[in-house]
């Protein structure tokens, strides 16, 4: 961050300070994005990824604002145990967890007769199973502190299905649900739980779909071309923010209109 | 183990939040409204912050009293030890 934006951040105060954040796949694409957004908005940001090593790379390199930090843990979200470790870890060495965002996800496409019983069972126990265990253990971190936001990532082939990712469209359905559901247990708690429904985003996860399709794809958008992962994160940022503090159970498409 | 069960006793009271004369030690599962399924998160949580311990997925699903409570901290903490 620069001398001048360090400034104006002071002058019309950063939204997140002292705030401190989770964000699960934090190493790339959306999830990186996410990390950069809370941190430019004062979080101190703690962001994992499978590869420890890549993961503290990726950390060394986003700035943070002074008086807060980000940094980076080794975790397998389909690891019930070891999410939990990572969570408590870092409530523990930060004294709470204010924010988490269960991000980390897999994406495999195969059409209807060709998902095999092991790429079902990568997306649930990834997308879905992961996520519960992110949001299981972000609840039992919040829940004594009676406050917390945690947000989900859905997308908008858990809505409309998508053919050649009936596998991946299933887990995403899933996922909004988790968000639903647990935002009616947890509201007693002052925890809110949403999550965001990205459309056609340009990220590696994306590129795999060629040229043609994303082309098409953007020409179906209404607003006329795919997504950045920068605008996913700030929506994620808006619901993890106190200008959500009466937003829970949603779930936001950010998707140009292509929901539509 | 009394000095678990009588600390053990003050979480339970703080986390489902119960009025001081409930009687804690032969509580179980699901006996009062406050100790339902989300209860039991919290008071799961607030076990761990207080004893500093950890529990797996099997044991919370499987506290289903105060007394097995009792047990699962004692024997954490002599794992932990």
């Amino acid at each position: 961050m620069t001398d001048a934006e360090q400034i104006l951040g002071g002058a019309i105060g950063y939204q997140l300070l002292g705030k401190v954040a989770l964000v699960t796949g934090g190493t790339r694409g959306i999830g990186l994005a996410t990390v950069r957004a809370l941190a430019d908005a004062g979080a101190t940001v703690v962001l994992t990824g499978r590869d420890e090593a890549k993961a503290k790379e990726v950390a060394a390199g986003v700035d943070s604002v002074e008086g807060a930090s980000v940094s980076a843990v080794g975790l397998d979200v389909t690891d019930a145990k070891a999410v939990s470790t990572v969570v408590r870890g870092v409530a523990k060495e930060h004294g709470k967890l204010d924010i988490v965002v269960a991000n980390a996800g897999v994406l495999e496409d195969a059409l209807l007769g060709m998902v095999s019983e092991d790429l079902i069972d990568r997306m649930l126990s990834t997308n879905v199973g992961g996520t519960i265990h992110t949001v299981q253990a972000a609840a039992r971190a919040m829940m004594r502190k009676k406050t917390g936001a945690i947000v989900v990532l859905a997308s908008i082939v858990g809505e409309k299905g998508s053919a050649g990712q009936v596998a991946y469209a299933a887990s995403k359905a899933a996922v909004g649900n988790v968000a639903r559901s647990a935002a009616k247990e947890l509201g007693r708690y002052g925890i809110r739980v949403n999550g965001v429904a990205p459309g056609v985003i340009d990220t590696a996860m994306t590129q795999h779909l060629g040229d043609e399709v994303l082309t098409s794809r953007a020409s179906e958008t209404p607003l006329g071309r795919l997504g950045k992962p920068e605008e996913v994160a700030r929506a994620i940022r808006f619901l993890v923010s106190d200008d959500a503090s009466f937003v829970t159970g949603q779930i936001l498409g950010v998707d140009g209109g292509l929901v539509l | 183990m009394a000095e678990i069960a009588g600390k053990l006793r003050e979480v339970f009271v703080e986390a489902l939040d119960l009025d001081g004369d409930t009687d804690v030690e032969n509580l179980k599962y699901r006996d009062i409204e406050a100790w339902d399924s989300v209860g039991h998160m919290a008071l799961v949580a607030a076990i761990e912050d207080e004893f500093d311990v950890q529990f797996d997925t099997d044991q919370v699903i499987d506290m289903s009293s105060f007394k097995v409570a009792v047990d699962m901290v004692a024997g954490l903490q002599a794992a932990n030890d």
